[in-house]
């Protein structure tokens, strides 16, 4: 009521109703992703299946995909533990020890990292990193190459987040560690550590739901086969790796299965993105 | 100071870490496509699904595909940037949906987008395998990153133009169109060619929604093969295929290292020649 009076022009009026019926749209794609999801469920007879079904044979009605929650969650969290300290170095570089313009440069070497189709670093993987891997613990597409490729594929994404985060921790505040003779690690520990904690667990949590959600990459180095993983090396197949394998061909029950595949990483994504909001809003406040 | 040294070390060893990492990934794509590249392989058809021949049906399909998606994500992400920088309050409910709902779209992962566009465009509007599909369930997925990098661009106009036009009386709407939109132009730009560059290297959404057909397309309707899944369908399904997926991988990273360049560069030459001066 009060909008519509703060109206000059009757021309404002449609503007405004225009773009915000193009606004609307994101929340209507948003809503059609979930209903066409569920409704290509409604296929799946049974969701115990997932857990309860001796195997993943989805042409005798078998859907078991505990292994490939655990191929996800395992590349996930290798990748992670690998890429977090990578990043954060990165951006403790870039704020702290970096010449500004050796900061630009390296900046835009990590968006070209970034900027690198997922394709191929899979391919990249597939033809350089397997064979490497085969050389000790074959066969070289696994669980490790998986990883190493993941890892590879996030670092310059939470690099540069984490970086953001260090700058708009202002001079000022660095400034007096500084004269008081303090070195690096004191800038680091006492002032820009406290002051992005929260950013840094977004960026984090942001890293981790590309780390689930990338496909194309660990379909090419990961080996594809079902199996819970014994070792680092075994082959393993995610959820996302299973989806792009098998929905060509995938029919009914099967079908459907894949849809609660995807469902299942859409619930684990959207709980990190938020996890991360929450996150954000929690410790802003603390600080 | 024992502190301050490790943090050096290890920030130093990182970033070299990186470094080689890049120069080793591009030298060793550069170094193995480079002798693949001709214009005849530009231009050529894919010959003995792909071992031979050239990309392009490919480039062509992609462009489509792209062209789709940009063509239908611009208008609605710089309508919807507008409406967040320009018509609503800090804290405004319906605002607030709106961002949530991008902040969803920015992490639903591409196989998802795949999952949805076979399931809405190709069954249920009857669309098909086509690049039509493809193109609109890439548009859905730009979309995130294109609004959130032009409303950074409309928000970095500074307030005093906006106070300047409504003292002088000016429509919002005109506002808009003649002072905001051209004011904004560098950023805009850089949207567009980020979510360029986001969709040109999507595959997994593809896959299953423009499909894998080599041919030239004739129409939006045809199933058209991108040039990534050109380069998933290489190298995994097709034996003896590295040579021409090392010069299609090539090709594509060329692709985007020069749209990032073009990015940038226009950016300045814009700024330069209007005489614009903000930070």
């Amino acid at each position: 009521m009060k909008a519509k009076a703060s109206f000059l022009l009757r021309t404002d009026f449609y503007t405004e109703n225009f773009l915000r019926l193009a606004a609307s749209c994101s929340g209507l794609i948003v809503l059609l992703i979930l209903f066409f999801l569920l409704n290509e469920l409604q296929g799946f007879s049974n969701f115990t299946h997932i857990f309860t079904d001796i195997r993943w044979n989805p042409t005798e009605g078998h859907f078991n995909m505990l292994p490939m929650l655990a191929g996800t969650l395992a590349s996930t969290l290798g990748a992670i533990i690998i890429a977090i300290p990578f990043g954060l170095f990165s951006a403790v570089f870039l704020r702290l020890f970096a010449h500004p313009a050796v900061a630009s440069v390296y900046r835009r070497a990590l968006e070209i990292l970034a900027g690198i189709p997922s394709v191929v670093y899979g391919f990249w993987g597939l033809t350089t990193l397997v064979p490497l891997v085969n050389g000790f613990a074959p066969p070289g597409a696994g669980l490790f190459t998986a990883i190493i490729i993941l890892a590879i594929m996030i670092v310059p994404t939470a690099a540069l987040m984490m970086d953001a985060a260090f700058r708009s921790v202002p001079d000022s505040e660095l400034n007096p560690i500084h004269s008081l003779g303090f070195g690096p690690w004191a800038a680091f520990r006492l002032v820009l550590l406290p002051k992005s904690l929260p950013s840094l667990i977004t960026a984090s949590l942001l890293a981790t739901g590309r780390a689930l959600g990338e496909t194309m990459a660990v379909l090419m180095v990961a080996g594809n086969i079902v199996q819970v993983p014994n070792s680092l090396f075994d082959p393993i197949r995610t959820m996302t790796a299973n989806i792009a394998l098998e929905l060509g061909y995938a029919e009914a029950e099967h079908r459907a299965a894949l849809f609660a595949c995807g469902f299942i990483l859409l619930i684990l994504v959207l709980a990190l993105v938020l996890l991360s909001a929450f996150c954000e809003r929690r410790f802003r406040v603390e600080i | 100071m024992l502190k301050s040294k490790a943090l050096a070390v290890f920030s130093y060893l990182s970033v070299a870490l990186i470094v080689g990492l890049l120069g080793f990934i591009l030298f060793d794509i550069t170094s193995r496509g480079l002798a693949g590249i001709s214009w005849n392989f530009l231009t050529a058809e894919p010959l003995s699904s792909g071992r031979a021949g050239g990309i392009g049906p490919i480039l062509l399909s992609t462009s489509y595909i792209l062209g789709i998606a940009m063509l239908v994500s611009l208008p609605i992400g710089i309508a919807t940037a507008l409406w967040l920088t320009e018509f609503t309050k800090a804290g405004s409910p319906y605002a607030e949906v709106v961002r949530k709902s991008l902040d969803i779209l920015a992490g639903v992962p591409s196989i998802v987008f795949g999952l949805f566009g076979n399931a809405f465009f190709c069954v249920y509007l009857g669309m098909g395998f086509s690049i039509l599909s493809g193109g609109l369930t890439l548009a859905c997925m730009v979309l995130p990153i294109l609004i959130r990098v032009t409303e950074e661009a409309f928000r970095s106009v500074p307030i005093e133009l906006r106070q300047g036009t409504a003292a002088l009386g000016m429509s919002k709407t005109s506002s808009v169109l003649f002072i905001l939109i051209p004011m904004a132009f560098p950023g805009l730009l850089a949207g567009i060619l980020l979510g360029f560059g986001r969709a040109i290297a999507e595959t997994a959404a593809l896959i299953f929604t423009s499909g894998y057909v080599d041919r030239w397309p004739e129409s939006a309707l045809d199933s058209g093969r991108s040039l990534s899944v050109h380069i998933y369908d290489l190298a995994m399904n097709v034996p003896g295929g590295d040579a021409n997926a090392y010069a299609a991988s090539l090709s594509l990273v060329m692709i985007l290292l020069i749209v990032g360049g073009c990015s940038s560069l226009l950016a300045g030459l814009h700024l330069k020649r209007k005489g614009f001066q903000y930070d």
